[in-house]
């Protein structure tokens, strides 16, 4: 159970190792907020719609799956974005057109497809919350980095001295790509010490 | 072969209807505050452009255009709605102008769908702060790298030459209409 969870948190994490929903990721990312935002409404989209996929599994044909679970997504994008616009109206102004646009992001279809269709209710949002965060999680990093590096700070808050070039490469898309590659990059080697120190172990 | 048929068009058909009753009462919900967003937004930037101004009145027979006053009064000026393209939507803004319709009083984005870190900075101070005083006798032009050397000009964003173009452009379209219109009132 608890296995169902943390996979999307690193072994299945859905940007550095299935590089799923590239367009948010790389759009957005340009602030370490704008990555926290987006990955919360998607966290609630993918949860919701997984749930939902679950609990109705067994009363879907399965020819007509896909647009099924197309509807119940863009059901609760739709919601997540009149939410947004009527609570937090400055976040969704500087979201712009990408909270509509997580209807078309693929995790989410992908985690609906491949696993709330087929597992239990339990299982499936544990496994939808894991890959909602493991995602956010993701977002935060690459936008820090972006931030930080384009920007001079983090979240806002200034953390490079005052004589600091900003580098304004890394907030355009160019920045994106290269901030994404490396950190798959960094990613893989960790990846690849940590199965080091396993096989000394035994 | 037709209980097929029939069994996906009735899950597609439930599916579809579920969602849209259950979209009617999120829009129902959120409507009205986002309402309330967009005219306080609206005030506020008003409020922005015009620190003083306490009276904030509609002009007759448009929506588009607000008449400012201060608390004895006084005319300050007038902010206009401005709407048009951008790089990747529809920018709206509004404008602040002198009751001579000489001088900028200053620029309030409301409504932007510009690339986030770059276009989007249209909207920040750095950016909006040219245009307080601008001279609007002549029309608005953008520099590029380097700063201003008329008082009609003002310096586009690096990276974000498109969305500076964009802006400038609605400005001085809205504003020469809403100069017709007000000589067409007197």
């Amino acid at each position: 159970m608890i296995k169902d969870f943390t996979k999307g948190l690193w072994k299945e994490n859905p940007i550095f190792v299935q590089v799923l929903g590239m367009c948010p990721t790389l759009a957005v990312t340009t602030k370490a907020l704008f990555g926290l935002s987006m990955g919360l409404a998607t966290t609630f989209v993918i949860v919701c719609s997984s749930v939902v996929v679950s609990l109705i599994r067994r009363f879907v044909p399965a020819q007509v799956r896909i647009p099924m679970f197309t509807v119940i997504i863009a059901t609760f994008v739709t919601a997540a974005d009149y939410f947004l616009k009527a609570n937090f109206y400055q976040i969704s102004k500087a979201l712009g057109p990408y909270v509509p646009l997580i209807v078309v992001n693929c995790i989410i279809l992908g985690r609906a497809e491949a696993y709330a269709s087929k597992n239990n209710v339990a299982r499936s949002f544990l496994d939808a919350l894991g890959m909602g965060i493991g995602f956010t999680c993701a977002l935060i990093i690459l936008g820090s980095v972006r931030e930080l590096l384009g920007g001079g700070a983090v979240f806002g808050y200034q953390l490079m001295c005052p004589g600091f070039t900003k580098w304004v490469i890394m907030i355009l898309p160019a920045g994106a790509f290269l901030t994404l590659g490396l950190l798959i990059g960094l990613f893989n080697v960790i990846n690849s010490n940590l199965e080091k120190q396993k096989q000394q172990v035994r | 072969m037709k209980n097929d048929a029939i069994k996906m068009i009735t899950a597609l058909a439930v599916v579809g209807i579920l969602s849209g009753i259950s979209l009617v009462f999120v829009y129902n919900y959120a409507t009205p505050k986002i309402k309330i967003n967009v005219r306080n937004e609206t005030h506020r930037a008003i409020g922005d452009i015009f620190p003083d101004g306490s009276d904030i009145e509609p002009m007759k027979g448009d929506e588009e255009m607000f008449s400012v006053k201060d608390k004895s009064g006084k005319l300050l000026g007038y902010a206009i709605i401005a709407e048009g393209n951008g790089y990747q939507g529809a920018i709206k803004m509004i404008a602040g102008v002198a009751g001579d319709f000489k001088t900028m009083k200053g620029m309030e984005v409301l409504d932007s769908q510009e690339t986030p870190g770059l276009g989007a900075e249209i909207a920040n101070k750095p950016f909006t702060g040219q245009f307080n005083g601008l001279e609007i006798t002549h029309e608005i032009e953008y520099v590029k790298n380097k700063k201003p050397s008329e008082p009609y000009q003002i310096e586009a964003i690096t990276g974000a030459t498109i969305s500076s173009r964009a802006v400038v452009n609605i400005l001085n379209d809205s504003i020469d209409k809403a100069r017709k219109a007000m000589k067409g009132n007197q």
